[in-house]
């Protein structure tokens, strides 16, 4: 593949009023990556991917998509395809006539309809294509909004939260489509404000906080960011533990709340970098006390992602069902 | 900046109005709403024609009402007066008014810009799929009303409002031509439903701007305003075909109903226009504030000020419009083409108009009262030369005139002239024409 970048943004700013939205955003997107756009609600996710699909132009800044400068607003290359704030879909309408007229608004020939049930079976929708909309779920909208967004085969496919609503296996789903697309040479832009969403899909991640860019590049630079990791420890001796632990240079014992999983006061929780736990580990071996369980409390991006964007939300209040 | 080679970089073009205007079409004959609205449209109009022309006691409020059970095109008639009331500005509204809101309701807005990538596209299919929503339901109700009158009374003849006997063939054409009148001020009423849709968006009362446009003007229209205010109205266009049923046609209401009615429909659509290719499509909020609402529909209040000025100037015509003479003259004319009717069906020696050489008088409300305006304490004395003789027969009417110059004339005397009895007509028996009467006072006449 040619070096391309797919988006390229330099320093965009968008404004509602006195609510700057992007303040200055650079983005990079090279040709056939799957991208993701990470960040917090509000943080500008939305916004920045309505300046790539054309609906708003940008304050400052310019914005190129598929090589091409974007001026006024609608005034998108053609092979951009996608959705934010939900798949645009019409109640009334079956889900293979939401494609059909799709289709048709295009001007394509109707007699494509192999290419619709194709893709409905891709997003594993086959069964219920002739159902009207009107009854569907929350993931089976999104994933009707994603073949809707397929059709045509776009070089550049831009979803905003597309995995709001999705169960595992149709997150699975998605993933593989995406997957699929991405290695066909096309262009995949994505959001979610939860991090693991997208670490095993995304080849780089920007993450975005009150419309600043905090982190852009390759997933596993990301977890390096994430700083000094909280770790929980399950030992067969807590008492024992905590002692060694507190004697042991450059690492702290915190009291653990936030990442506390039920009925374990056993669990003793430290903090510092990984050569301190290396030794720790070392020495509770050396006092004989087993250790049972060892992990980060929160994961190393999400962390990262907690500490880049400085919200302390906490990440056990997550709306979607798991 | 390379592209990548071989792969041309084509900027799309909007896509083409036809096929903007299809999508639109599918998406609005695919809502559960509108087809019932056609179903209803198709059947309602015939039941009901069908149904109330067996009746005794028929919709004499309607005009053309009272003769439901002697053509099937009275049925057809009394249908459009219900319809210029309410029920074409709260079709427009089902159609028009929703036209806009309803991607507000769906979220959908951000996705038709993204597939059709041009506003103005997005407007005008709009538009032309609920006009041409709104036309097809008009001709269902047209087609539907005739037809039940029609299977069930038959293609008979009908006095017009100034009693002159109009034959089938004619009368056929004249339902069809009153019919097409009424596509103007629904035209004005749908541009209205189209304003309310983009200003006012979700709200209710976006959805029902022209059934609150229709209500206020009715409130006008009930009130003795000024007659160049009163055909300045666009409602006054729903009831401006009954000129055509005089001989010769009283035009002047339905010419200014027309130029009326574009101007609103030219002025709401524009207005609307703005206000759309305007609008933030990224504000997922925005669906309309009061500040639209007045800068939408303070136009059209101007421009009922503007239409009242240029007809007052035109036609000069001023007051009420119901002037001692026009009523005069009115029932003159309907009282001896009802008599030459009333002859002919009780198979009496043919008389003609001139031979009657009839007049009127009328004074209203006794003599402290100016004779003018709309009322029901007209009181009217016909005077007309007996057939073959010298002798003059008098008959008593009372007259109610509602404000848009209909009336109804009710016998009080002699009995063998104008009282209640019953008279053969090709229909059947009929009650004796000069009995009770619709007519019409022409409001811009002289
Ligand atoms: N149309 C708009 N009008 C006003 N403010 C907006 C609009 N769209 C977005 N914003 C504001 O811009 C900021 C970024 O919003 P958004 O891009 O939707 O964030 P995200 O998708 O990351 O949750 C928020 O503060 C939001 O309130
Ligand atoms: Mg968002």
């Amino acid at each position: 593949m040619h070096p391309f970048d797919a988006v390229r943004a330099r320093s965009v700013v968008k404004t509602f009023g006195d609510v700057i939205a992007l303040d200055g955003v650079d983005l990079d997107v090279a040709a056939g990556q799957i991208h993701g756009l990470v960040g917090p609600n509000g943080a500008g996710k939305t916004t920045l991917l309505g300046l790539v699909l054309g609906l708003a132009a940008a304050d400052a800044g310019t914005l190129e998509i598929l090589g091409m400068p974007m001026g006024r607003a609608l005034s998108v290359a053609d092979g951009v395809a996608g959705f934010v704030d939900g798949p645009g879909l019409y109640p009334t309408l079956t889900a293979r006539q939401n494609l059909m007229t799709l289709l048709a608004l295009r001007g394509e020939r109707t007699s494509r309809s192999r290419e619709v049930d194709e893709l409905l079976g891709r997003v594993g929708l086959a069964e219920v294509s002739g159902d009207a909309v009107r009854g569907f779920s929350l993931g089976m909208r999104q994933r009707l909004g994603l073949a809707a967004a397929l059709l045509g085969g776009p070089r550049l496919l831009v979803l905003d939260e597309p995995a709001n609503g999705l169960d595992p296996a149709g997150r699975r789903q998605v993933h593989d489509v995406l997957t699929d697309l991405a290695d066909s040479g096309a262009t995949v832009v994505l959001s979610s404000h939860r991090m693991d969403d997208l670490a095993s899909l995304c080849d780089e991640v920007t993450l975005l906080s009150a419309g600043r860019v905090v982190f852009s590049g390759p997933v596993h630079k990301l977890a390096a960011e994430s700083g000094e990791l909280d770790y929980r420890l399950i030992t067969s001796d807590p008492e024992g533990a905590r002692g060694v632990a507190d004697g042991t240079p450059s690492l702290r014992r915190v009291t653990a709340r936030n990442g506390s999983r039920q009925g374990d006061e056993q669990a003793l929780v430290v903090r510092g970098p990984e050569a301190a736990l290396d030794r720790l580990v070392a020495q509770l071996i050396g006092a004989g006390i087993a250790i049972r369980e060892l992990g980060p409390v929160v994961p190393p991006l999400e962390a990262a992602f907690l500490a880049l964007t400085g919200t302390e939300a906490d990440i056990n209040a997550e709306e979607t069902t798991r | 900046m390379t592209a990548i080679v071989g792969v041309p970089l084509v900027r799309t073009n909007p896509v083409a109005l036809s096929r903007g205007y299809r999508f639109e079409m599918v998406k609005l004959v695919s809502q559960w709403r509108i087809r019932l609205l056609m179903v209803a449209c198709l059947i309602a109009p015939a039941a009901y024609s069908a149904v109330v022309s067996q009746q005794t006691s028929l919709p004499t409020d309607a005009v053309y009402g009272r003769l439901m059970n002697q053509s099937g095109w009275a049925g057809s008639l009394a249908i459009l007066v219900f319809l210029g009331t309410l029920l074409l500005p709260l079709l427009t509204s089902v159609v028009a008014g929703d036209i806009f809101a309803v991607e507000d309701r769906l979220g959908t807005w951000r996705h038709l810009l993204v597939a059709v990538r041009s506003p103005r596209r997005i407007f005008v299919s709009k538009a032309l799929a609920a006009l041409t929503v709104i036309l097809v339901l008009l001709v269902c109700l047209m087609v539907s009303s005739t037809t039940g009158g029609l299977v069930s009374v038959g293609s008979h003849p009908l006095p017009g409002l100034d009693g002159h006997l109009i034959g089938s063939a004619e009368l056929a054409r004249t339902v069809v031509l009153a019919w097409l009148t009424v596509v103007p001020p629904t035209l004005a009423f749908s541009a209205v439903g189209l304003l309310g849709s983009v200003a006012l968006g979700r709200s209710p009362l976006g959805l029902l701007a022209p059934v609150a446009l229709a209500l206020v003007l009715m409130g006008v229209q009930v009130m003795p305003v000024p007659v160049a205010l009163r055909v300045a109205l666009p409602t006054n266009a729903f009831i401006a075909y009954r000129g055509l049923f005089t001989d010769p046609a009283q035009l002047g209401p339905f010419w200014v109903g027309l130029v009326v009615s574009l101007s609103w429909t030219v002025l709401a659509t524009l207005l609307a226009y703005r206000l759309f290719v305007r609008r933030d499509f990224t504000d997922l909020a925005n669906d309309g504030s009061s500040r639209l609402v007045l800068r939408g529909f303070a136009p059209l209040a101007v421009l009922v000020v503007v239409t009242t000025v240029v007809v007052a100037a035109t036609t000069g015509a001023t007051g009420s419009g119901i002037e001692k003479a026009k009523v005069e003259a009115a029932l003159s004319t309907s009282f001896s083409n009802l008599y030459v009717l009333q002859t002919d069906q009780l198979n009496r020696p043919p008389v003609t108009v001139s031979q009657l050489g009839t007049t009127t008088s009328c004074e209203k409300g006794g003599s402290r009262v100016t004779d003018e305006g709309a009322g029901a304490g007209w009181r009217c004395t016909v005077t007309w030369t007996l057939p073959g003789t010298t002798a003059v027969g008098t008959a008593i009417y009372q007259l109610e005139i509602a404000p848009e110059g209909r009336y109804v004339a009710d016998g009080d005397g002699p009995k063998e002239v104008n009282g209640f009895f019953q008279v053969r007509t090709p229909a059947g028996d009929a009650p004796n024409p000069l009995w009770q009467f619709d007519g019409v006072v022409d409001l811009l006449g002289s």
